[in-house]
């Protein structure tokens, strides 16, 4: 702070001088910028609502921070002092009590819990938000399934202030699923009166408005520029925030935002790349916190129904000729989980992400690509140019080698809103590509990136009956407690996955948080995006 | 009108020798034209050699020296994957001054010959160009540039083909306004006497005489080429990697000036630099040259 | 001369007409499909269906450009799908944002360079007109998102003196009453001289960058023409008569010397407006540049549409703006027309 104020005067000084006009510095403004965090990242939010059609990652923060739900993950502290989620241990958040049955589970809600506009919470509210998850498609619907919350049916208000679940099917994923971002709870009151017969779930006024119950709310949004959060007073989900306003700017620039922390102009700087994570943290000015992304990982893709790949030994020939050391040194930096060099593609324990036996072995890969018979051919890389300054240092590295192994390739970046559309048409012959799943199982990971739906995420389209079997049986047996049965199943699909290698795992990245000495509490979410209710400002 | 009289004389009689004496002249007498004449050349031999005399392979990665800044070994310092710097700027001058010869010769083409056929036909022709050339016009270009590259797909072609639709309206305006002076001149008589066609007094009679008045023009755009396809690269349209090319060395060095690893955008940047001014300055050398009178 | 300027108007309406037409087109044609964009990140071949369907892009072509050409006619311009907010909406809040820094720019860069290109006429062939030459070349020479990012690195990280590059405004303080929409004149009006330093120094930095980029054409223009000028009759005769240099330059060769200098201010005008997307994307500053970069990126027609319209109709206004003011400085141009 003293910094800050100095380096102010300083250009107050020089400002006067140039410009004589009198340099007034308020102590309002002081006082006010102590109990408020500024935070600065790439990219905001396209919606407030993560219910909304086509809402971005920010604005599943936006929607984390203003709306509550059921229950929350606790947390806990690793080794090296840093905090997480838990993924097997809940909290009641909204609810007070949860209570689950066989086919069942059900929910008491905190008696004082109110929305932000004053109105009490009932079970009629969270059945209305449930009712509204299952129902607005897209995304939402699709994470909700993952927990097998299907139907409005299920969801029952049994009086004001009870709440129940009726499950269709035992599912492990079930509770976990209620407490991710998509179940919020919503003011049904304030939005019914929004609502209109094109547009029943209101969401054009949550678009833009925030109608929840929880510890903040959105006074002020300019897309493209801040989103103004202020807190809610009258918050019940957890212990009151520490900070009253939080400031949300948006600056596309890294190096821009890099300036601004080591200047102490902002207060937090959220997914730093990698560079600049390894720079700062060796200047040590700023506190930087580093979390490895839960059932995460990049990886190289190749799309098994079009030849050439459709052909294992050209895949595996890829798998070896990956020059991996290379791309996590250069690439990222080193703050990378290396996913290669196992001891072998047979894995024993159910650890996820864990390495694969390849590792990077010229001779290996060549010989592969001469038994496989496919002679030398030319093809495209392709990446998503969001994450180009990622994916583009790891896409020369792998052009490099593949082009020994007598693969000659192109590289192909493609805009955002476009790549979405590549990824659905299944044409991309090879790619780098990343992906996390929220919740944290291996059976999630393979239930989107390896089973015969062959959904978006599950870009080499790769189908196998044997791996759907394995998969199925891993969830099944997880929703019964059939333990040794679901380990048994897990390090099959694994190591199937990586015999047949349609997915060259490449490395768990991580993701980077720089902030000011005096700001603590920050923990790591699964959504990957940042919680204010935790944080404190010294 | 005496304008008419005088342009047709601009060549000096005792045609290539004479020229020669008259452009050594002028150059000696112009300090700045004549450092610009050489820079130029500098620049032709690097595009033509450049390549093979370079001490690495531009696209040779080698992670452990990645970072380094200038020594005896890497002159201007390596890249994020370990890259020669100075091979990567010298080898990327053959695909900058392509694009800069390219987009020129392209609008040139294009420009000049529906300029001078709208100048020279006059009519609907005339309607036509103007109204496509006013249109062009009336959109922020390099907008215009941004859309063409993304819906046409980012590679070299495009890029140029981009930059030269963006400088047609100039192009065909000027070729048009001499075209239209030129419509009832003497030596276009003659040729329509002799039995030529329209088309080929256009082409060979009166799109020569506009080049001249041109060539200022085109200097200046060769530099603004460089500068879109920088621009384009900044955003992501631009050449695709690992092509060396100075625009897209320092949209991607930008970023690390902040760091302190001010060479990988620096050496691009200066290349890209002097490259642009040479042409800027070339521009003024050339008019002189070619036409006393304009001499400013 | 209400008559000359309908006529001109007459002759603008096919060149909207036409701009319209070819930015309809180029967004059809961008790759990228918003259906599947906005369907999301589990999008099956029915919701993506589902979604083209709800945004009427399954709808054949001319009858998508029918329904454009009427929402035009009232004034709508659609929705930005990325935003949410109508596309007017945002163009009319984030425009005086472009304007201001623009303009600002303008000013920074006519300071400069007119009075450099007066001097090197008046000097003409020493080294001071050499010099002259350089310095407008050399700021035209890097590509201009590069000079944004140096002087960024160089006063706000380096020396500190400029505040930092977080948009129009730092963070604490809260933009003056609208009635202008340019900081400047709304916080003077306002009375708040605080406001009116901090806006002023949010717009040094972008405005020296987009200045530094216009520095060239204009001192090069008014060279040729001051040159052009003072070789001309009555300057030798003012000269002939005893008048001191500074009278000549001043009173008579410079006013007769701005006549083309303010038609290539028109051009450069329009030139910085399509040059500062991406001086806005280097500041973040929140003008319609950056809005349409990003819409461009996002293959979100409507807001690119708006964009290039809105650019289209402000050229040919300025332009039109010229010509009349051109007309009422030079009678003669008057009497031709």
């Amino acid at each position: 702070m003293k910094r800050r104020e100095f380096l102010k005067s300083v250009t107050a000084l020089t400002a006067a001088s140039a410009v004589s006009a009198p340099a007034i510095w308020s102590p309002a403004k002081a006082q006010a910028r102590k109990e408020t965090l500024l935070l600065v990242s790439e990219n905001g939010p396209n919606n407030l609502d993560i219910h909304g059609v086509g809402t971005n990652r920010p604005g599943y923060e936006a929607s984390w921070n203003c709306y509550d739900r059921l229950i929350a993950n606790d947390k806990k502290t690793l080794a090296d002092g840093s905090v997480v989620y838990d993924r097997d241990k809940f909290h009641p958040e909204l609810a007070e009590d949860m209570n689950a049955g066989d086919m069942s589970i059900t929910f008491k809600l905190k008696k004082n819990a109110k929305f932000q506009d004053g109105t009490p919470v009932s079970a009629k509210d969270v059945k209305w938000s449930f009712d509204r998850a299952v129902s607005v498609g897209g995304f939402p619907t699709v994470q909700m399934k993952a927990g097998t919350l299907l139907k409005p049916e299920q969801f029952v208000a049994v009086d004001d202030a009870t709440f129940r679940v009726d499950l269709i099917k035992k599912d492990r994923l079930t509770i976990p699923d209620l407490a991710v971002i998509v179940p919020g709870i919503y003011n049904s009151a304030l939005l019914k009166k929004h609502a209109t017969d094109k547009d029943p779930w209101a969401l054009e006024y949550t678009k833009s408005n925030t109608a929840g119950s929880g510890a903040y709310r959105v006074t002020s949004w300019k897309p493209g520029v801040e989103v103004v959060y202020e807190r809610f007073d009258g918050w019940v989900g957890g212990k009151m925030p520490e900070l009253k306003k939080v400031i949300w700017r948006t600056i596309p620039s890294p190096g821009n935002r890099r300036a601004l922390m080591e200047r102490g102009d902002a207060d937090l700087s959220f997914d730093l790349p990698a560079k600049d994570f390894s720079e700062m943290k060796k200047e040590a000015k700023i506190k930087l916190i580093s979390n490895a992304i839960t059932n995460g990982m990049y990886s190289v893709e190749m799309n098994v129904a079009h030849p050439p790949f459709n052909n294992e030994k050209v895949r595996q020939a890829v798998a070896y000729a990956i020059p991996y050391e290379k791309i996590v040194a250069a690439a990222m930096f080193g703050v990378a989980n290396p996913l290669f060099g196992g001891k072998s593609n047979d894995v024993s324990t159910i650890k996820w992400p864990q390495p694969t036996g390849y590792a990077a072995n010229m001779e290996q890969a060549k010989a592969l690509m001469t038994e496989s018979g496919a002679g030398a051919f030319n093809t495209t890389i392709s990446f998503d140019l969001g994450d180009a300054v990622n994916c583009e240092p790891i896409a020369e590295l792998i052009q490099e080698s593949l082009a020994r192994i007598g693969i000659t390739t192109t590289i192909n970046k493609i805009p955002g809103s476009n790549w979405r559309s590549e990824m659905a048409k299944k044409t991309m012959p090879l790619m780098v590509n990343f992906f996390s799943g929220w919740l944290d199982y291996p059976e999630y990971f393979f239930f989107w990136c390896y089973s015969g739906q062959n959904a978006i995420f599950n870009t080499p389209s790769y189908v196998n009956k044997d791996m759907d079997t394995l998969i199925d049986g891993a969830r099944a047996a997880a929703a019964v407690g059939d333990w040794p049965k679901y380990d048994t199943d897990v390090k099959g699909f694994i190591s199937k996955a990586y015999h047949d290698v349609p997915r060259v795992p490449l490395f768990q990245p991580y993701l980077n948080v720089a902030m000011q000495k005096n700001i603590s509490g920050y923990c790591y979410w699964f959504h990957r995006q940042v919680d204010y209710r935790s944080l404190v400002k010294a | 009108m005496t304008d008419i009289v005088a342009n047709a004389n601009t060549r000096p009689a005792g045609g290539a020798a004479a020229l020669f004496r008259h452009a050594r002249y002028v150059i000696g007498e112009n300090p700045i034209t004549g450092l610009s004449f050489g820079l130029f050349l500098l620049i032709v031999i690097a595009a033509m050699v450049g390549p093979w005399i370079v001490p690495y392979s531009p696209l040779a990665s080698d992670t452990s020296a990645a970072l380094k800044p200038p020594s005896i070994a890497h002159l201007f310092g390596t890249d994020q994957l370990g890259r020669d710097i100075f091979s990567r700027v010298v080898a990327a001058t053959r695909l900058d001054f392509a694009i800069a010869i390219l987009s020129v010769a392209l609008v040139f083409l294009i420009g000049g010959l529906a300029g001078v056929a709208a100048g020279f036909f006059g009519g609907w022709t005339d309607r036509i160009v103007s109204r496509i050339a006013d249109t062009i016009m009336a959109f922020p270009l390099f907008v215009l540039a941004m859309g063409i590259v993304a819906a046409l797909g980012n590679t070299v072609q495009n890029i140029i083909l981009a930059t030269a639709i963006i400088n047609f309206p100039l192009y065909a305006r000027v070729a048009r306004a001499e075209a239209n002076i030129r419509r009832e001149a003497g030596f276009v008589e003659a040729a329509r006497l002799s039995g030529n066609s329209e088309w080929r007094i256009l082409a060979f009679q009166i799109l020569p005489n506009v080049f001249p008045i041109l060539v200022v023009q085109m200097s200046l755009t060769m530099g603004y080429a460089i500068l879109n396809a920088a621009g384009l690269s900044f955003i992501g349209l631009g050449v695709r990697p690992p092509t060396p090319e100075w625009g897209i060395m320092v949209a991607e060095g930008a970023a690390n000036i902040i760091s302190g690893e001010w060479w990988i955008a620096f050496f691009p940047g200066a290349a890209l630099m002097i490259a642009v001014f040479c042409f800027n300055l070339l521009g003024d050398g050339l008019r002189d040259i070619v036409d006393p009178r304009r001499r400013t | 001369m209400l008559a000359n300027v309908l006529r001109r108007l007459v002759t603008v309406i096919p060149t909207l007409i036409g701009v319209v037409i070819v930015t309809f087109l180029l967004t059809r044609v961008l790759p990228g499909d918003p259906a599947v964009y906005f369907a999301g990140p589990t999008a099956t071949p029915q919701s993506i269906a589902e979604v083209r369907k709800s945004l009427g892009l399954d709808k054949p072509l001319p009858e998508q450009f029918a329904r454009y050409i009427g929402e035009l006619a009232h004034g709508d311009l659609g929705n930005s799908l990325a935003t949410g907010r109508p596309v007017l909406a945002e163009l009319t809040s984030r425009l005086p944002a472009s304007a201001e820094l623009t303009l600002f720019g303008l000013v920074i860069s006519m300071l400069i360079a007119i009075p450099l290109g007066i001097l090197a006429a008046v000097k003409q062939g020493t080294w001071i007109d050499h010099t002259c030459r350089i310095v407008a070349t050399a700021g035209v020479s890097l590509p201009v998102f590069f000079t944004g990012l140096l002087l960024v690195y160089v006063f706000y990280f380096r020396l500190g003196w400029s505040p930092p590059p977080l948009g129009r405004l730092d963070v604490f303080y809260d933009a003056p009453p609208t009635v202008t929409g340019f900081y400047l004149i709304d916080s003077l009006l306002a009375g708040n001289l605080e406001l009116f330093r901090a806006s002023l120094g949010q717009l040094i930095l972008p405005g020296v960058t987009l200045a530094l980029f216009s520095l060239a054409p204009i001192a090069r223009m008014t060279r040729a023409s001051m040159l052009t000028v003072m070789a001309s009759d009555y300057i030798r005769t003012a000269r002939a008569s005893g008048l001191s240099s500074y009278t000549i330059v001043v009173t008579y060769a410079f006013r007769n010397a701005m006549l083309p200098v303010i038609t290539t201010l028109g051009m450069v005008f329009s030139f910085l407006l399509g040059a500062n997307v991406l001086v806005e994307k280097v500041f973040a500053w929140p003008g319609i540049g950056s809005f349409a970069v990003e819409a461009l990126i996002a293959s979100d027609y409507a807001p690119v549409q708006g964009f290039v319209l809105t650019m289209a109709v402000m050229y040919v206004a300025l332009n039109l703006l010229i010509d009349i003011l051109y007309g009422v400085v030079d009678p003669r141009v008057r009497l031709e027309a």
